[in-house]
């Protein structure tokens, strides 16, 4: 397991645990007692440390290595996953994944950033950081379940598109924006969630759906408090303090009604229990599409476009 | 202090004093490095005589350089909340909207105006770069969404002209929800049939660039504009080797398919009338075509089968 630098007297805590256990072939009641009693006692820690954590914690949650990533909720969660590849014009890009399944008995069209797990996977996925083959293969990927009324999941979890000479000469602002505008066109149910990490605008070209989500540790703004500290802090050091005037947690994003709910996480962030998380996510993916089930096309359309053509009329109370 | 400041009648001495040069009275071509005087530099829209480099026209000028005779009526947006996130860097959001007021006597980092454009009615959407490098948040957002009202309702064509960094930073996450914002907007410009064309300035990068400035029917661009969406520094350390030369600039652009043309400021008025004048069916000059006679032949149903 890999632990956060707040995460330091849980971790050590938990190395005692580990301890004990090897030792506990040798022994007795004692040890049982012993390591119940840590256990409660990181457990209180994990409350204590998760139920507070700052802007910047959560963007370090939101990014942890072993927290779950779009293949792991698509393979718990999807039936008969059929992943389709390129964009028809150039390439295949594999830090956008995008396919056809079945979710919870209906045929879904599954959109999403794949960051990878490993050396070998993250750059496969590009750290899943997409050019504009990515957004052009979510574009054509969203037309296509229009054409064929599917309803449309997309999980969320990009550090931003790809800054790169390739991508810019072939139109990574163009492609970004032909797909947010294929998100806000389509006239069947668009269910987005933010599931890590929601970078800027290679976040918004999946994001603009009938319902967004955002799992509770996760982040979503409109640059990285990184980026952010370097321009108006002129230091990159700043990044808690940007992490902080960004409001860029689920709790403020909500507050602010840009997104629609935020999904509990399981003690100690998604990276703990994955399953959880992941079955938490498909819970709330489902009820959000059963209140979407009925709407006819047009008006689906219309309310999202709506929804999106108000953002910005309220700000924090 | 010498004998003339000294000895030398007032009269006389202003006669002889270095006069005050406003410094100001003379650029110097960032390009090929010719200094300009003012006025000519004015007279020439602000493109270098020596190298046709194009420097930024300010955006009233530019409105002038646009439409009919120079005339226009603005529209006055709607309020939009100051300060939704309470932002504080080194510096408040707060204090930075009120310098950039204060210096540009203006509400926010966008102009929305209607008037005739050879002849044609037209609405323009331009951002003034002056106002926090022409940053999109909300109020910006609110000017696209009103532009693209406006055209709706007057039946006309749409251009937008930006001139912008990407989101504004200090407005967070509903900067961002900005580009679906206008996206949204301007699509209710082109379903209802009207021309949506964007005239690319520089800079226009970020989040401006990755949502409805690449949008239009007919995307225009001014000479050597930087376009892009990631910026060249972040890029350059992303890579960690030098930009082609020319990367990110208009010609750039257009040699990779994402713009129409790339025209010379001077041309642009022209250009515009006569895309708008072809894409709407108009006879030039702002003549309105005549309807066709129907002597003989009864209107012409496609649907109807003989």
């Amino acid at each position: 397991m890999n632990f956060l630098d707040f995460e330091k007297p849980i971790a050590e805590l938990e190395g005692k645990i580990e301890e004990l256990r090897h030792l506990s072939d040798s022994d007795e009641m004692n040890i049982a007692e012993e390591v119940a009693r840590l256990q409660a006692k990181v457990e209180k820690q994990l409350r204590a440390t998760y139920a507070k954590l700052t802007p910047w914690q959560k963007t370090q949650v939101a990014r942890h290595p072993d927290r779950p990533h779009f293949s792991n909720y698509v393979s718990a969660l999807v039936q008969d996953f059929t992943p389709l590849a390129g964009d028809r014009t150039f390439a295949e890009d594999r830090a956008i994944i995008g396919g056809l399944g079945r979710f919870r008995g209906h045929s879904v069209m599954v959109i999403g950033h794949e960051k990878g797990h490993d050396t070998e996977s993250r750059v496969r996925h590009n750290f899943g950081m997409a050019k504009p083959e990515g957004y052009r293969k979510a574009k054509r990927l969203l037309e296509m379940a229009d054409r064929f009324g599917i309803p449309v999941i997309t999980l969320v979890d990009t550090a931003g598109a790809y800054p790169g000479v390739e991508a810019e000469a072939r139109g990574q602002a163009e492609a970004i924006a032909r797909s947010i505008e294929a998100c806000l066109n389509i006239r069947v149910p668009l269910i987005s969630a933010i599931i890590g990490e929601g970078g800027s605008g290679g976040a918004i070209a999946l994001a603009a759906g009938n319902t967004v989500l955002m799992l509770e540790h996760s982040v979503y703004s409109v640059i990285s408090p990184e980026g952010c500290a370097s321009i108006l802090w002129r230091s990159g050091e700043a990044a808690k303090d940007a992490a902080e005037a960004l409001r860029l947690t689920a709790q403020d994003l909500h507050k602010l009604g840009v997104i629609d709910d935020v999904i509990p996480e399981p003690l100690g962030g998604a990276h703990r229990n994955a399953q959880q998380a992941i079955t938490a996510l498909g819970d709330a993916v489902e009820a959000a599409l059963k209140d979407l089930s009925g709407l006819e096309g047009g008006v689906l359309r219309a309310r999202r476009r709506e929804k999106f053509l108000e953002m910005g009329k309220r700000g924090l109370a | 202090m010498n004998w003339l400041t000294n000895s030398v009648l007032p009269k006389i001495q202003k006669l002889v004093r270095p006069r005050e040069v406003p410094e100001n009275l003379w650029h110097k071509c960032s390009n090929c490095g010719h200094m300009i005087f003012h006025r000519d530099l004015d007279a020439n829209l602000r493109v270098c005589q020596h190298c046709g480099h194009h420097m930024r026209l300010p955006v009233k000028k530019r409105l002038e350089m646009l439409f009919d005779g120079g005339e226009y009526q603005r529209i006055e947006l709607p309020k939009t909340p100051a300060d939704p996130l309470r932002f504080r860097d080194q510096k408040r959001y707060g204090d930075r909207m009120k310098d950039a007021q204060a210096k540009t006597g203006e509400q926010d980092a966008i102009i929305v105006a209607h008037g005739r454009m050879g002849g044609l009615n037209v609405v323009i959407a331009a951002f003034n770069f002056e106002f926090m490098g022409g940053s999109m948040g909300i109020a910006v957002g609110e000017g696209i969404v009103a532009a693209a009202e406006l055209a709706v309702l007057q039946d006309a064509p749409l251009i937008v002209i930006p001139a912008s960094g990407g989101a504004r930073m200090q407005e967070g996450i509903l900067s961002l929800m900005q580009m679906a914002r206008t996206t949204v907007a301007v699509e209710k410009v082109k379903e209802k049939g009207l021309p949506y064309v964007v005239l690319l300035t520089d800079p226009t990068t970020g989040g401006v660039s990755a949502s409805f400035a690449m949008l239009g029917d007919i995307q225009i661009a001014e000479p050597g504009s930087v376009i892009g969406f990631a910026g060249a520094r972040v890029i350059e350390s992303t890579i960690r080797e030098k930009l082609p030369e020319g990367f990110q600039r208009a010609e750039y652009l257009l040699d990779h398919g994402m713009v129409d043309m790339v025209v010379p400021r001077k041309d642009l008025r022209a250009t515009l009338v006569r895309v708008l004048d072809l894409l709407l069916n108009r006879k030039p000059a702002g003549e309105v075509l005549p309807l066709p006679e129907k002597a003989d032949s009864p209107a012409r149903d496609e649907n109807v089968q003989p």
